[in-house]
């Protein structure tokens, strides 16, 4: 039996104080960051309380109000204030509240909150976008963040892995969201179920936030979680945000660990992707699938997918000088005050309002049919976010298209589905 | 023993179709139950009945990582979810609330809506066909949380 480990698997191994685990095992192992939010969090808050329980390390939880924040109606307000008197009671000086609040997966790595090698849990599906930065990250619900809160422990099982191969760069227009929905494209929707994205190849190719986004994405090919190993550019990234990184913090996998699959991706042969309603896996290429005259009423630039200083630039630079196509409702939602102040410095928010689009406050808002951006009955948007399931932006009788920010932005001017190159 | 009629969906139920992100602004099992499957199935809260039973296809309850998902199902009354796969963070979650998720790919296909189910602590018989499927084995830990009732009864 091989004693070697994937890089997730040695994560594991360390905190659970193990020299070795293995694929399937169950280890109880110790939490370095446990995230909510105002979804989330007031449902772990009340079985916290229900059984008694405190926070045990009130330093290693962080509070992130970003779902229906500035709170929408009452009963988002009440759940809002639920979590601020828990923060308050608890001492918790992780708490985020409007203002100095972003979306969480945004704010958390900017925060400089998230370290190589460590271990991560959140209330949110999407807390795998963390292992762009070296760590094992993974989204649990309500009562396991109340268990790690109360205990600084949680258990798991040690997942098997999928290497996922990155050859070459990507093309101009083509970005971490592209390459992602290709991979989620081959793996399908539930291929990667219980086990880890392991990438390995030229992952130097991509720039951080690329990693950030395809990390992000993991979840939707059913993934526990996502790894990158620590290159020259995180460590930049990192250290950035006030993360130094020690030899003892880059993990890299093992040689000869087990993998139940290799996938090859291609980087330099991708285009820009558009998954079609309505399942992430429902991926087609512009330029390469005909895929006809698709008019859009909305679209949405933003999440925790897209929200980023990168993916605000690559939308203001198609939209620069033109205007937003009539009929259709551009919403801009940069995911962080970094990123808003910083849209602001750079005049990308004066290109935005000059097109004619909308820019938000941060907010996970529309992406999950909450507020700021609803879909009526027959209406279709393109959006930078993650899932396009029926009904998730609003009206079961609604679609969702998803696509970088380049193509969402193109398409925000023309009218309908439209790759950059068109405008 | 408890009985229960099924209500049959097919692959990658979602847990935003199981309850729809405009209902998270409130966690009580009333607006829960109230809303449950909504999206898929707009007279599920209505129909539903204490012990019933979903069957599902492939991947039930992908997407987001809300407990409000399970939660919506335990207090609709249902006593199990029954899929030939399941989405990782929901069966975490239904195991941590105590909600009862079976994993058996055959049963899920063959066992059809509004069929009678009872559930047993080994197996599940279909009154409908009279078939009867063994339960899988469980994972000594999971076995444990489950029978506690969740995993706050079981840390306790």
């Amino acid at each position: 039996m091989t004693t070697k480990m994937t890089a997730t698997q040695k994560i594991f191994a360390r905190h659970a104080g193990r020299d070795f685990v293995r694929a399937g095992e169950l280890v109880t192992a110790d939490v370095d960051l446990v995230l909510g939010n105002d979804i989330t969090a007031p449902v772990a808050i009340g079985e916290l309380r229900r059984a008694g329980g405190s926070v045990k390390y009130p330093d290693k939880v962080v509070l992130v109000l970003d779902h229906f924040v500035p709170a929408k109606d009452i009963k988002s307000a009440e759940q809002c204030k639920a979590v601020r008197d828990f923060a308050r009671e608890y001492g918790i000086k992780h708490f985020y509240d409007a203002g100095r609040s972003g979306i969480e997966h945004a704010l958390l790595p900017e925060l400089g909150l998230i370290r190589p090698a460590s271990l991560v849990v959140g209330a949110d599906s999407h807390t795998c976008t963390y292992g762009a930065l070296g760590c094992f990250s993974t989204g649990v619900g309500s009562t396991d963040m109340a268990a790690a809160m109360m205990s600084g422990k949680l258990w798991f099982k040690v997942p098997a892995a999928i290497k996922v191969t990155l050859r070459g760069a990507l093309p101009r227009y083509v970005t971490g969201k592209d390459a992602v929905l290709a991979l989620i494209g081959i793996l399908g929707v539930d291929g990667a179920t219980y086990k880890s994205l392991e990438f390995f190849g030229d992952v130097s190719s991509l720039s951080v936030e690329d990693r950030l986004t395809m990390c992000n994405m993991a979840v939707e090919c059913g993934a526990k979680n996502a790894f990158f190993p620590v290159d020259a550019a995180a460590e930049d990234y990192l250290r950035s945000r006030g993360v130094t990184v020690s030899d003892d913090d880059r993990i890299a996998a093992d040689e000869g660990a087990e993998y139940e699959r290799e996938v090859v991706l291609d980087l330099s042969s991708l285009a820009p992707a558009v998954a079609f309603p309505h399942l992430p896996s429902n991926v087609r290429f512009l330029g390469k699938d005909d895929i006809g005259k698709i008019r859009i009423d909305q679209v949405v630039i933003g999440s925790c997918t897209n929200g980023r200083i990168g993916d605000m630039r690559a939308a203001a630079g198609v939209m620069k000088g033109h205007k937003v196509a009539d009929g259709v409702r551009c919403i801009v939602i940069p995911a962080t005050p970094e990123v808003y102040s910083a849209c602001l410095d750079e005049g990308i928010i004066r290109i935005f309002t000059d097109a004619g689009a909308v820019v938000s406050t941060p907010t996970c808002g529309p992406c999950l049919g909450g507020y700021m951006g609803i879909l009526a009955a027959g209406e279709s948007a393109v959006a930078t976010t993650n899932r396009n399931f029926v009904g998730r932006m609003g009206s079961t009788e609604s679609k969702v298209y998803l696509a970088s920010p380049y193509v969402a932005a193109a398409s925000a001017l023309t009218g309908y589905i439209s790759a950059p190159w068109e405008v | 023993m408890t009985t229960g009629k099924v209500f049959k969906y097919g692959d990658n139920v979602n847990t935003d179709v199981i309850i729809p992100a405009r209902y998270l602004n409130d966690a009580s099992a009333e607006n829960l139950r109230a809303h449950a499957m909504e999206d898929i199935d707009a007279d599920f809260s209505k129909n539903v009945r204490k012990g019933d039973i979903v069957v599902g296809g492939n991947n039930f309850g992908s997407g987001s990582s809300r407990e409000h998902a399970p939660l919506a199902l335990k207090a609709s009354g249902v006593s199990a979810v029954i899929a030939k796969s399941f989405a990782r963070i929901f069966f975490r979650n239904a195991v941590n609330i105590g909600l009862l998720v079976l994993e058996m790919p055959e049963a899920a296909d063959e066992i059809a809506e509004n069929d009678i189910l009872t559930l047993d602590d080994d197996k599940i018989t279909d009154e409908t066909t009279g078939k009867t499927y063994p339960l899988p084995p469980m994972d000594g830990y999971v076995k444990d949380i489950l029978e506690k009732g969740g995993l706050m009864e079981a840390m306790r």
